[in-house]
């Protein structure tokens, strides 16, 4: 942390520890849970729809499959493609933030309307078609090369490489309001004038100051992959079957609401998991920024 | 400011030439083509089917073919739904999508500007507390999460409105919550703290001053200044909204061009996707040249220093 004060401002937050708190049991259920449930619970059974019972506690989904279990691993995929997706993100809007902020001028101007234009445009469609157009064409590449393991992970793979490749922007923003508050400081003044080159500065003067601002980005990007993940998956075009996240659990939900009978497991608890996962990440986001962000301070 | 708006109107056409080349390629590029699900073809059906499609011939002359139909507005025939042209199909659905996604718009602005300018009015009180945090929650619920709730508390266990569905006024008050929900906390949390900012600005105690009505201070005054961080929103609200309503219109099983466009990447169905996104990006770049105009006309500064 850059500021010796923002992890006492954090701890004393109680929205901060709540938050925490939550997101840790959240993360160590979804971890540990699915290997401590029967392995019968991941297979489709004889009991279709059944409601919540001390066997089932979550119920069960239209295979008579346990949805406690696929819950939990669908809480863990969710997870896994938002972390790597907001790695992702970090890295490109970092890098572009950093680069347009600190050669500012008219190279500064044209790399900000990009992402303004960005911003714009309906980023998720085109990657949706992005997604769908190389997806086939991956898992060929993989297959001829015998690579199993892609095969059965490429639809995730393309999914983490390309909703990080869209969630960039806030980052990039970001960070270069911030490199163009910090260039213009002493010490980078004073690294300048000993003739250090720029690849240095950027990397050993300006970068250390940004850890701040950019835990707390990622912390406010993870939620967002997430609900970009959900997004392809409850229009059936991101995770497939058999393997579930929360977005096609809830796709699921939803395709069985009927006015006859309601089967309100199959949505309460998908988005109650959903919920906790993406509110406890924003509050903590949230709390992040109030003890990091230098502007917050004032 | 005719200069800056032609410079703008002629940078968003360069992104429209890039986004519809790059949909054409990606499409066409992805293998597998829509006639592959069927059982395999005589070739010379296979031939006509091709040149009644225009999917004949080499990249490049299908790629300027299909620039030339564009720019005459032909979107071109659906290879799923045979013997209908993507034209009528959106014809058809558009106005079910843009009514909705007006109905949201409208919503999320003025609800989020009311809620907005509340919570800046009564900062740090109880009502200030409240409103940012049901913000936060809403901000942090995607629709897939509201719409399915709302359905199952609304239409199946009160049942005081349809399940799904479109046509008449009770059909459209869960879509439109459900799209605009996530935006109205999103500008009421943008307008809170401009108005914030406003609220400490020299002209706005000149106004109190003079002995001006605080209704009059707030709403004629302050908000002209406070609400321009919203307007620059307003063009990324637009494309969410579009992208939003896509799970919206399948949640509600609402016919509008949403389901089409999904329907179009499961199906192979290129010229139908393109066309959607062609649509999409053509109203967007329209859409944020007006948030332009109606920037520079609430600022004058803009206008001044471009």
């Amino acid at each position: 942390m850059t500021d010796p004060g923002a992890w006492q401002r954090l701890t004393r937050n109680p929205s901060a520890i709540v938050a925490a708190g939550v997101l840790a049991m959240v993360v160590l259920a979804s971890l540990i849970g699915p290997e401590l449930l029967p392995a019968s619970y991941r297979e489709p059974g004889p009991n279709q729809y059944a409601a919540p019972s001390l066997a089932h506690p979550f119920g069960t989904d239209l295979n008579g499959r346990d949805l406690l279990y696929r819950v939990l691993s669908g809480t863990r995929l969710s997870l896994l493609v938002g972390l790597c997706g907001a790695a992702i993100s970090l890295v490109i809007g970092t890098a572009y933030g950093l680069i347009s902020g600190y050669a500012g001028g008219r190279t500064d101007q044209v790399m900000m309307r990009g992402v303004d234009i960005l911003y714009s445009i309906p980023r998720l469609i085109f990657i949706l078609v992005l997604i769908n157009a190389f997806n086939s064409t991956l898992e060929q590449f993989a297959a001829e090369r015998g690579w199993v393991w892609l095969v059965d992970y490429s639809r995730i793979a393309i999914l983490i490489i390309s909703l990080g490749v869209i969630e960039w922007l806030t980052m990039a923003r970001i960070v270069r309001g911030q490199v163009l508050a910090i260039k213009s400081r002493t010490f980078v003044l004073a690294a300048q004038a000993l003739g250090q080159s720029h690849v240095r500065i950027l990397l050993r003067h300006i970068l250390p100051n940004l850890l701040g601002v950019i835990v707390v980005y990622l912390t406010l990007t993870i939620p967002a992959v997430i609900i970009d993940e959900s997004f392809l998956s409850f229009l059936g075009l991101g995770t497939q079957a058999p393997r579930a996240s929360l977005g096609s659990l809830l796709a699921d939900g939803a395709s069985a609401i009927n006015p006859v009978r309601s089967f309100w497991w199959m949505i309460v608890f998908p988005s109650a998991f959903m919920a906790l996962t993406l509110l406890s990440l924003n509050f903590l986001g949230d709390a992040l920024r109030d003890a990091l962000d230098p502007r917050a301070k004032s | 400011m005719t200069g800056m708006l032609l410079r703008r109107g002629v940078s968003l056409l360069v992104v429209l030439g890039i986004v519809i080349s790059a949909t054409f390629f990606l499409i066409r590029l992805s293998p597998g083509g829509p006639f592959d699900a069927e059982r395999k073809l005589p070739e010379a059906i296979e031939k006509q089917l091709l040149a009644k499609y225009k999917l004949d011939g080499s990249l490049w002359e299908q790629f300027s073919g299909y620039w030339g139909d564009l720019l005459r507005g032909d979107l071109r025939l659906s290879t799923k739904y045979r013997n209908r042209s993507v034209n009528e199909i959106l014809a058809q659905t558009l106005p079910v999508t843009f009514t909705l996604g007006a109905i949201a718009f409208l919503l999320a602005t003025i609800a989020g500007v009311w809620l907005g300018t509340f919570a800046a009015t009564h900062h740090r009180r109880a009502g200030d507390t409240m409103a940012m945090l049901g913000a936060l929650f809403a901000i942090s619920l995607p629709s897939f999460v509201i719409g399915p709730l709302l359905v199952l508390v609304f239409a199946l266990d009160l049942k005081w409105l349809p399940v799904g569905g479109w046509g008449s006024l009770k059909q459209m008050i869960l879509p439109a919550i459900t799209l605009a929900a996530p935006y109205v906390a999103y500008i009421a949390r943008l307008m809170r703290s401009s108005m914030l900012d406003t609220l400490n600005q020299d002209f706005v105690r000149t106004a109190r001053a003079k002995g001006l009505a605080e209704r009059v201070v707030l709403w004629k005054h302050a908000l002209r200044v406070a609400i321009l961080p919203v307007v620059t929103f307003m063009g990324p609200l637009a494309a969410h909204l579009l992208t939003g309503s896509i799970v919206v219109e399948t949640i509600f099983h609402i016919p509008g061009a949403g389901g089409f466009f999904v329907h179009s990447i499961q199906n192979r169905d290129g010229f139908l996707l393109g066309g959607v996104v062609i649509v999409y990006c053509v109203l967007l770049v329209i859409f944020n040249l007006l948030v332009d105009i109606a920037y520079s006309l609430l600022d004058r500064r803009i206008a001044l220093n471009d």
